[in-house]
């Protein structure tokens, strides 16, 4: 059987449009919240991407950081977000989960037990930010043994060789950073060069999932569907951090912007 | 885990940018990869090339001031009667610290890489000013991150800094120290590494840049075998070479030609940040060992919970506040060539008031913590010791702490 992340992609490509792929931060800005965001958002989104948030994040730009501060302060810890997935996986099973994160947490935790860990509570596969290839190699297979996907990212600067190796390392989907910014930031790059630059990664392997993320809010999401899955965290992130400003429903402002985006791919 | 002889510190890591196997390495986002091959390989280069090396040494000479004093405190040794206590004076260098170094070669490489911008974290505020100083000498556009913590407590380079007309990005994430300096110049360099040079302040961060600044302050130790071998005809018998650690740049660069002699003729004493006297928050992880941990794209022992989650460190001094330390020091500490102590705030203090009353010398309070454990230890020493300490920064940044003390 097909795991359920490629399932996810073919469903949607079944229905002619790109997977649509959020970014929450688990315990953002509760425990308790970030799991009803998770089951509220399901029903539109394909696949969830849950970041273990981190206190040093050298990669995210200021509204994941926010959340991830946010997150912190309210306590979560490591075990918390196994458990935010578990009781999601419990109503939603066939629902893929991506966890995101840094690598010193991954490490203090074993890599092994960690594994564990995502396969008894139903991850589905792991992105690790500053675990870039090829010193990711021997982790890449110890998810792959565990059935979980390693999702190796890709960016602009990465040259053609690099690419090609990537690729041929990678299981099956992997992630194009659009642009050279941090998460959030705002679209640098015209979405034509951005799907050039897409196609680029097909060409040399049409049958991986490539995702595009960073950069992608309401306003510029329908000019990349012909991707085969678009990620929003950020745009995300703040919508949390504006709800909670204007003491609004935080649950409710979120699903409302993940309808909007799954409107626009549509 | 084995030193290797006859081959600089910098250059014994493996293909994958580790010392001893598990420190150091390159812990990057993808978008930093090819920027990162990038430097490497222009570093490579240039350092065996002619015409580079010949520059650096001529700036090194000629606008940093090689070499800086080697001294010996005469009141002071003669106060503790124990070890005769001699100082290299690194803080003679343009600028008043031993940053200067570090950013010339980087503001070179810059050049050399068609740059026209460059960047650089600052806890105690001397990378920066250094940066911001080589930047104006060489004509580049230069950003300094810095803490909003350290902006208030270190305003003198701070000044410096803008007039030397760079920009202080000032940071208000976590503690607000140097630790979350140098994540905002990562993440800056993240999304401008197409037209910008990047500085980490100290011989932290991913592999090429722990090297390129060993590279730097390796001149320190180079001037100073120079000045032994001088003064007392050849390297004596037994020497202690105390400096205080936080990155350990300038500890690094105080060592570095000395590491291949014996442990019992060279003694290597780093001197980490115990922080307040009272509390349980210090800046020292080899002396508490520390897990190890990933911290700004490489391995070293981290003050940090159990969780990965990197801990908050307290320090009087701004330059030593920093959780991680470099991949080097810990290979030095876990092959034991290097003894690793700490000092309190109180005692660095105290320290710098003796050094104060006996010499003239005007130690930062990162050095300060190193002359606290030569004022310790020299004492219990026999007379023909020689212990030499690093003072690699100047005290006029700190005036301001000073002041509150009543020195």
């Amino acid at each position: 059987m097909k795991n359920l992340i490629s399932q996810a992609f073919t469903q949607a490509k079944n229905q002619r449009r790109p997977a649509l792929i959020t970014y929450t931060v688990a315990g953002d800005n509760t425990k308790k919240n970030s799991l009803e965001i998770l089951n509220s958002i399901s029903k539109q989104v394909d696949i969830c991407e849950i970041g273990f948030p981190h206190n040093t994040p050298i990669a995210d730009g200021g509204q994941i950081q926010t959340s991830s501060y946010r997150a912190l302060k309210n306590g979560i810890k490591i075990n918390d977000v196994f458990k935010i997935v578990k009781n999601f996986k419990r109503t939603k099973k066939t629902k893929p989960v991506i966890l995101m994160g840094y690598y010193n947490m991954v490490f203090q935790f074993g890599e092994i037990r960690f594994l564990e860990k995502c396969k008894k509570s139903g991850v589905d596969g792991i992105i690790i930010v500053d675990l870039p290839w090829p010193e990711n190699k021997k982790f890449s297979k110890k998810c792959k043994k565990r059935g979980i996907c390693f999702i190796q990212l890709i960016a602009p600067t990465t040259d053609k060789k690099r690419l090609k190796n990537i690729i041929k390392d990678s299981h099956d989907m992997i992630y194009y950073i659009s642009m050279l910014s941090t998460t959030g930031g705002k679209l640098k790059v015209s979405t034509n060069k951005i799907l050039k630059n897409y196609s680029m990664i097909k060409k040399i392997n049409k049958a991986k999932n490539c995702v595009i993320g960073f950069g992608i809010t309401k306003k510029n999401i329908s000019k990349l569907k012909k991707a085969d899955g678009l990620v929003v965290g950020s745009a995300i992130c703040s919508e949390i951090t504006n709800s909670l400003k204007k003491k609004q429903n935080i649950v409710t402002n979120v699903s409302k912007l993940v309808m909007n985006l799954k409107m626009k791919i549509l | 885990m084995k030193i290797r002889k006859n081959i600089p510190l910098i250059d014994q890591h493996d293909k994958y940018g580790f010392w001893g196997g598990k420190f150091g390495g390159n812990y990057v986002p993808e978008t930093l990869k090819k920027p990162i091959e990038d430097l490497a390989s222009n570093f490579s280069k240039l350092r065996k090339n002619k015409s580079f090396t010949k520059k650096k040494n001529y700036y090194f000479k000629n606008y940093v001031g090689a070499p800086t004093r080697f001294i010996k405190l005469n009141n002071l040794s003669r106060n503790l009667n124990g070890a005769q206590i001699w100082a290299k004076v690194v803080s003679d260098a343009n600028g008043g610290a031993h940053k200067i170094y570090n950013a010339v070669v980087h503001a070179l490489i810059c050049k050399y890489m068609g740059k026209k911008y460059i960047v650089g974290d600052t806890g105690a505020g001397y990378a920066g000013k250094m940066l911001s100083m080589a930047a104006k000498k060489f004509g580049l556009k230069c950003k300094i991150f810095m803490g909003a913590k350290d902006i208030k407590r270190q305003k003198p380079n701070c000044d410096a800094i803008r007039k030397n007309g760079a920009e202080i990005v000032p940071v208000f994430t976590g503690s607000q120290t140097l630790v979350d300096a140098v994540s905002e110049c990562m993440r800056y360099w993240v999304s401008n590494c197409d037209t910008t040079h990047m500085c980490v302040g100290s011989t932290v961060g991913p592999n090429i840049f722990v090297k390129i600044c060993g590279y730097s302050t390796s001149q320190i130790s180079k001037e100073l075998k120079f000045q032994l071998i001088n003064t007392f005809k050849k390297i004596p018998k037994k020497i202690k070479l105390i400096n205080c650690v936080g990155g350990g740049s300038s500890a690094y660069g105080f060592w570095s030609e000395f590491i291949d002699y014996p442990k019992s003729q060279i003694e290597l004493i780093g001197v980490e940040a115990g922080g307040p006297k009272n509390s349980k928050l210090h800046a020292a992880p080899l002396t508490h060992n520390a897990k190890l941990g990933i911290l700004h794209g490489a391995a070293s022992y981290v003050c940090q919970n159990k969780e990965g989650q990197i801990k908050e460190t307290d320090s009087i001094s701004a330059g030593l506040d920093y959780p991680g330390v470099s991949p080097i020091h810990c290979f030095l500490k876990d092959t034991r060539r290097a003894r690793y102590t700490s000092v309190t705030d109180e005692d660095a203090l105290k320290a710098y008031k003796i050094v104060r009353k006996f010499e003239n010398l005007n130690p930062s309070l990162e050095p300060s913590h190193a002359f606290a454990e030569a004022i310790k230890i020299a004492p219990k020493l026999s007379k023909d010791t020689i212990i030499i300490v690093n003072s690699c920064g100047d005290a006029i940044k700190d005036r301001d702490i000073l002041k509150k003390f009543n020195l």
